[in-house]
């Protein structure tokens, strides 16, 4: 029973850092620039099948494959941003909201034009998984955590102690406020766009060596990676990682209760009452 | 294609545009009117199609009910239960930000999703709810004109209540709303209250719809409320058309039908193994076209016509 608890908080810690990481990036756009990007989850999408042109057509392992989908995912998220989302920043953020949904059903169609509607892995045959007492890890499960604490790191280097890090924080913090005082506001938001899309990116290949590829993946992902967001306090990069791994570890240990189905369900429940008790989230974000 | 066969297509094409009509104009209240954003009208579509299913199928087994009530009862119940749904949802989200709205509405939708593919029992699974029945005339040659004709009504009926209330001092608020939500507040409105009337009204049409959808095709699955066909759709056709205007929400439907039909008579001509991609060709064509009416014509075809002003001493 308790080994079955800390197998369950293993899948919990995996499932919360692929969350973490993609609410991260929804919580840096909404931030900065104040719209919920409904196609964050297949952006994920995006960089998990990127990888897979490296990892399945050139035979390179996932970590060289790595830092092409990352490449992929960034030019791809600068390229929406420049040829739709800046034109549409003029109006109001609901019509960018609206374009990104419309995004998300791009992406997802062009992956399925590209690469087909099945299922597909990184590597096939069955990973062995390291014994410990009665608990199987798998070794794919460390380096999805390891590679998520890393990234965090990385994150929070960059958030606390460079220039644009800095500048970052100042245009979630006062949009307007930081242009007068001289921020390069546009700039800031490419580097912001570039950092959400690697992190889905890796949230994306990170998801794939968990269970496998599908044109819909990222997409099934959206709603726990907002309530990622949500939970932790939207706009609040480091309440998107707590409130990943709480979503997370919610969502495989309710499996021990109700059907596995309704993961998400979970997931959603914790959001709602997020919105009712506490609407800024546990890190005092932004709402209303 | 002999003629029979042509008409018999039209009167198809033209049903399931009925239905993709009122849709548009729930929506229409919803964004165009009070500028919600409803990321899930597949949630209150399905639900509206399963509960008007539940209400007229023959007594069965296989899932919940069976209560062979009248085509009617069972629209009146989709209308009821997608109602309620929309007042639970609408007051968990009425007094934040409209993205909230957009992502608790896209999270209901899922989920409905999820249990009915789940809870067998009550919606059949996967394999679906069959023997729907058809309004009026069950079978035969009779059975789509007669149909069309009751959507066609239904459509009237919709469009000429959407289109009263939108003149209508309660249309005139929720624009106010939509436009300047603290000026209305200071203006003595209620805010929140219009918000959640708006947010149930447009839901309940879209249940109105799904309980047409299930007497059209007489079979439901979960297959059909996907958020492409469910949702993505629905929001082309309003801004294409022209959002806020009732007239562009009609004709928005009918031009993003005739893309979406017309070109799965293409698909179909493909070989089988390029069909899966025709079809995602086609949901990535609609996307662009969304894109490029927002960035080039973002009031869309028909453009919201502003009310005139009332005269000085007239009201």
């Amino acid at each position: 029973m308790i080994g079955d608890i800390i197998q369950l908080l293993i899948y919990g810690i995996v499932t919360g850092s692929i969350l973490a990481l993609g609410a991260i990036g929804v919580s840096l756009v909404f931030s900065i620039l104040r719209f919920a990007h409904f196609a964050h989850g297949d952006l994920m999408t995006v960089g998990a099948y990127a990888a897979l042109v490296i990892v399945a057509g050139l035979g390179m392992p996932i970590i060289v494959a790595a830092p092409f989908a990352v490449l992929v995912v960034a030019v791809v998220a600068i390229a929406i941003e420049l040829s739709i989302y800046r034109p549409l920043r003029e109006s109001s953020p609901i019509v960018l909201l609206i374009s990104s949904f419309g995004m998300a059903l791009i992406l997802r169609s062009a992956v399925q034009l590209i690469w087909g509607t099945g299922n597909q892995v990184y590597a096939s045959g069955i990973q062995l998984p390291i014994r410990v007492g009665g608990i199987a890890i798998k070794p794919d499960h460390l380096w999805i955590i390891a590679g998520t604490l890393g990234l965090i790191a990385a994150l929070h280097v960059f958030l606390q102690y460079t220039k644009f890090g800095k500048a970052m924080r100042a245009m979630a913090d006062n949009v307007d406020l930081a242009r007068i005082s001289g921020i390069p506001t546009s700039r800031v938001i490419m580097i912001a766009w570039i950092i959400a899309g690697g992190l889905a990116a890796m949230a994306g290949i990170f998801l794939a060596m968990d269970t496998r590829l599908h044109p819909v993946m990222g997409w099934q992902l959206l709603l726990p990676v907002f309530a990622a967001a949500i939970v932790g306090g939207i706009g609040r990069p480091y309440g998107a990682m707590a409130g990943g791994l709480l979503i997370g570890v919610a969502m495989e240990m309710s499996t021990m209760v109700i059907n596995p189905a309704y993961k998400q369900a979970v997931a959603f429940a914790l959001m709602v009452a997020t919105l009712i008790v506490r609407p800024t989230g546990i890190f005092r974000g932004s709402s209303l | 294609m002999e003629l029979a066969g042509l008409l018999s297509y039209f009167v198809f094409f033209a049903s399931f545009a009925c239905i993709y009509a009122i849709m548009a104009l729930g929506l229409n209240i919803q964004w165009g009117m009070t500028g919600q954003i409803n990321i899930g009208v597949a949630g209150f579509y399905a639900v509206g199609a399963y509960t008007s299913a539940i209400l007229t199928t023959p007594p069965t087994p296989e899932h919940l009910g069976g209560f062979a009530l009248p085509v009617i009862v069972g629209l009146i119940g989709a209308v009821i239960v997608s109602g309620l749904l929309a007042v639970l949802i609408g007051m968990i989200t009425v007094n934040l930000r409209s993205d909230y709205l957009a992502i608790a509405t896209i999270g209901l939708a899922e989920i409905i999703r999820f249990l009915i593919k789940n809870e067998e029992q009550v919606t059949h699974g996967v394999r679906g709810i069959a023997e729907i029945p058809r309004p009026l005339v069950e079978s035969g040659p009779l059975a789509g004109p007669v149909f069309l004709v009751v959507a066609l009504i239904c459509v009237a009926i919709a469009y000429f209540l959407v289109e009263r209330a939108r003149v209508s001092p309660w249309g005139r608020v929720l624009r106010a709303i939509r436009d300047n939500e603290d000026a209305t507040k200071a203006a003595g409105k209620n805010v929140v209250s219009f918000r959640l009337q708006a947010f149930v009204v447009g839901s309940a049409l879209m249940g109105f719809a799904g309980g047409l959808y299930a007497h059209f095709f007489g079979f439901i699955s979960p297959e059909a409320f996907q958020p492409v066909f469910g949702t993505f759709i629905v929001w082309a056709m309003l801004i294409v058309g022209g959002s806020g205007n009732n007239k562009g929400a009609l004709l928005g439907t009918v031009l993003v039908w005739l893309v979406w039909s017309g070109t799965e008579i293409f698909t179909r001509l493909l070989p089988a193994d390029m069909a899966t991609q025709a079809s995602a060709a086609r949901v990535l064509m609609i996307g662009v076209l969304l894109q490029i009416v927002l960035l080039t014509r973002r009031q869309g075809v028909l453009p919201e016509e502003r009310p005139k002003p009332i005269p000085r001493g007239d009201s």
